[in-house]
């Protein structure tokens, strides 16, 4: 037997290492009370601190853009494991919106940076001012910058924008993190470049991370589920011990195994720029996965999973929300769905083989 | 708790190549009339066809050359097997040999089995067939009552097999039978053997299935003598090996592609232009196999690194057989069409076909049910 090439294996010290960078910060930053007036909405500007102190905000950004030169899948791997640790912040947001900028050669400003989910019909850019309105910006009134896209003279561009006196309302996601609507009339901007196929760049983009966030949540949605099948007693002995419950925690494995593996091919296929047909399936994917999982992890956990005080909702009000953003299973499953009916079934299997 | 892993894997280079030769030839053979791609490929049992994959070395891939294998990597062998069931080719004759029995031979037979047995079976020449279940033993396998008592040179088996898919076709098939009698430990006391159905002592017949197809069999062994040559590893390994080979058995895409000749078809019979819905439908189907396929392949990457990744096996059988399952549950409500009995034909041929099958397919090689409980012991619940 030839051993061949069957590793593609990250650097696991490294990504050790970040983990336990990761760990530390919210040990010491996101106490319970930290969560609750965060959701009240308090900026929480300790938790923040702490994330750009060690660098994560900009992780993947290029040396030369200020950033720690990770890789693209390091970065990833680091956001993840802020979703399982149920993050009140826009780290997700400021990574997409670093590497957007990035890519169409913009400057990324220091700070939070948020990302308006809307494509190019929400906005037009003329003579360097902004018109338009952008609903359920995430962090969209805690970010001093947004990025966005627009219709200008040109096509579409990025553009860098500042946020202050755009939020008209706020609203709240599921898990009590702010979706902001902004509006903007003739407001300058701080920059804007071309960039090819900016609105379904960011969409994608916006999707991909999403995936990370869920499959990070997921994971910690099954750890909690299965400490509390291995310690609620009840007929004297462990509800865990019943086949009915380890029926259901075997299937709610299986649901997070396959959204794990999901989001890593889509972040693997991605490193340079998100990958159309790998960002769909694993949205798709994954955005069922949270579904089935969530009602399982509740069932399971009985009364106690549906208090505030147990800490499984801070997970599963944000799978709940994300499932929805950047497009929900129905968007991107009817995109794969139109293009692959479009080829006909005989170019399927070539095209998930990629010969 | 177990952490699953599934692990990334790239393909190596020599795979793509040996993929587009695998589709070339199954296209030529599909072209020039030799089956029809409609067909349930890997129970499909057509030995010409066998013999064609023999020759083309496409058998015993990863077996050494001294036993008629080709020395090449496990994953060259998931790609073989994807293009072989994707394609629709009959590969249900040398499936069970070249998929987990051959393997078995390989790592626990005796130096005789290894030199006469395994390049017939590289050659496209030698079937086999699955020896375990039993009348009062199926998903409880440690209750197998067929027994052997030494006999000079040898032993002799007494009992029953049942649920052996070619087992009249085959020439030979691996049982797993009680050699001590249950002690506290069930697992205990079992071995296996390597039977040749040509010898005296074994009688064959067919147990036909819902739709009259015949593929299973019972197998009755009355004295049947088996040469202490043909005990499989040492006497009492019996457990140890089958649950060694489950996941080659469970996590490769025999597992989720059963049912793809109608997902293709289906896409065709919607047209290029589907509603939201049937666009729905079918993006959900694609968005799991191309997961599926992911997580296929890693297993298959542990596998060639000497992992045994039983668990993450059992995960990919229970979501993958879900998925086959789903597949004729959808399509029959989006296509105006009436399920019908046939060989696959036409699409309603195609579509009863399929319905008719689907329900073996959370069953056999370890039910729904057992593959959860085994995934429950993996998450520390057991």
């Amino acid at each position: 037997m030839t051993t061949g090439d069957a590793s593609a294996a990250p650097d696991a010290a490294l990504r050790d290492d970040l983990q336990k960078t990761v760990d530390r910060v919210f040990d010491a930053h996101c106490a319970k009370a930290v969560r609750e007036s965060a959701e009240a909405g308090e900026w929480p500007a300790g938790l923040w601190g702490a994330l750009e102190e060690v660098g994560l905000p900009r992780a993947a950004l290029p040396e030369a853009a200020g950033g720690a030169g990770f890789s693209f899948g390091d970065a990833m791997f680091a956001l993840r494991r802020s979703a399982y640790l149920a993050a009140p912040v826009p780290l997700a947001e400021t990574m997409l919106a670093g590497r957007l900028l990035s890519a169409a050669g913009l400057e990324v400003p220091d700070g939070p940076i948020t990302v308006a989910p809307v494509g190019a019909e929400g906005f037009t850019l003329s003579a360097g001012k902004l018109s338009g309105d952008a609903p359920r910006v995430p962090w969209g009134n805690q970010c001093p910058h947004v990025v966005l896209v627009a219709r200008a003279e040109g096509g579409e561009v990025l553009a860098l924008a500042r946020t202050e006196g755009a939020a008209t309302s706020v609203d709240k996601n599921l898990a009590g993190e702010p979706r902001a609507n902004l509006h903007f009339e003739r407001a300058a901007v701080v920059a804007s470049a071309p960039l090819a196929d900016a609105a379904q760049r960011l969409t994608r983009d916006g999707a991909l991370h999403r995936c990370v966030q869920m499959a990070g949540a997921l994971e910690r949605t099954l750890e909690y589920s299965l400490a509390y099948a291995n310690e609620r007693v009840q007929f004297g002995r462990p509800i865990g011990k019943f086949q009915a419950i380890q029926h259901l925690l075997a299937v709610l494995a299986g649901q997070v195994a396959a959204a794990s593996a999901a989001a890593d091919a889509a972040v693997e296929a991605s490193a340079g720029a998100p990958d159309e047909f790998m960002v769909a399936v694993a949205k798709a994917r994954i955005g069922e996965a949270a579904g089935k999982v969530a009602e399982i992890a509740h069932q399971v956990h009985g009364a106690m999973g549906y208090t505030r005080e147990h800490n499984l909702h801070y997970v599963t009000r944000r799978l709940w929300s994300w499932r929805d953003e950047f497009g929900n299973e129905a968007f991107w499953q009817g995109r794969i769905g139109r293009s692959v009916a479009a080829n006909g079934g005989s170019a399927l299997w070539p095209m998930l083989t990629g010969t | 708790m177990h952490q699953f892993r599934f692990d990334p894997v790239r393909l190596p280079p020599e795979a793509d190549a040996l993929r587009r030769e695998v589709r070339e030839f199954i296209a030529g053979e599909s072209a020039g009339g030799a089956f029809t791609p409609s067909r349930n490929s890997w129970s499909t049992y057509d030995a010409d066809f066998s013999r064609k994959c023999g020759q083309r070395g496409l058998i015993g891939l990863v077996w050494p050359k001294q036993y008629g294998g080709h020395e090449r990597s496990a994953l060259e062998r998931y790609v073989v097997t994807e293009e072989m069931l994707a394609g629709g080719a009959p590969v249900g004759a040398h499936w069970i040999a070249d998929r987990q029995s051959g393997h078995q031979i390989l790592r626990n037979g005796s130096d005789r089995a290894k030199a006469t047995i395994l390049p017939r079976i590289a050659a496209g020449e030698c079937f086999f067939g699955i020896g375990m279940s039993e009348p009062d033993s199926g998903s409880d396998l440690a209750a197998v009552r067929t027994r052997a008592t030494r006999s000079e040179g040898g032993w002799k088996l007494r009992g029953t097999k049942v649920w052996t898919s070619n087992a009249h076709r085959s020439h030979y098939l691996i049982a797993l039978v009680r050699t001590a009698p249950k002690e506290e430990d069930r697992h205990a006391g079992l071995t296996q053997f390597i039977v040749d159905l040509a010898h005296p002592g074994v009688t064959v017949r067919p147990i036909y299935n819902l739709y009259g197809g015949h593929d299973f069999n019972e197998v009755v062994f009355d004295d049947y003598f088996v040469a202490d040559d043909m005990v499989m590893g040492g006497v009492g390994m019996g457990w140890k090996m089958v649950t060694g080979e489950l996941a080659f058995e469970r996590s490769g895409p025999d597992r989720f592609l059963s049912t793809f000749q109608l997902l293709r078809q289906s896409i065709d019979a919607i047209g290029p232009e589907p509603d939201s819905r049937a666009a729905n439908e079918i993006g959900r189907f694609v968005a799991h196999l191309a997961t599926l396929r992911r997580m296929s392949t890693s297993v298959a990457g542990m596998l060639q690194q000497g992992a045994q990744p039983n668990v993450e096996a059992a995960i990919v059988k229970d979501i993958g057989t879900t998925f086959e399952r789903e597949i004729p549950e959808v399509f029959r409500q989006l296509i105006p069409t009436e399920p019908t009995l046939g060989r696959g034909a036409t699409y309603p041929e195609l579509l009863g076909m399929t319905m008719l099958r689907a329900p073996g397919f959370t069953i056999r090689g370890g039910t729904r049910e057992i593959l959860r409980g085994i995934i429950a012991r993996g998450l520390g619940l057991r």
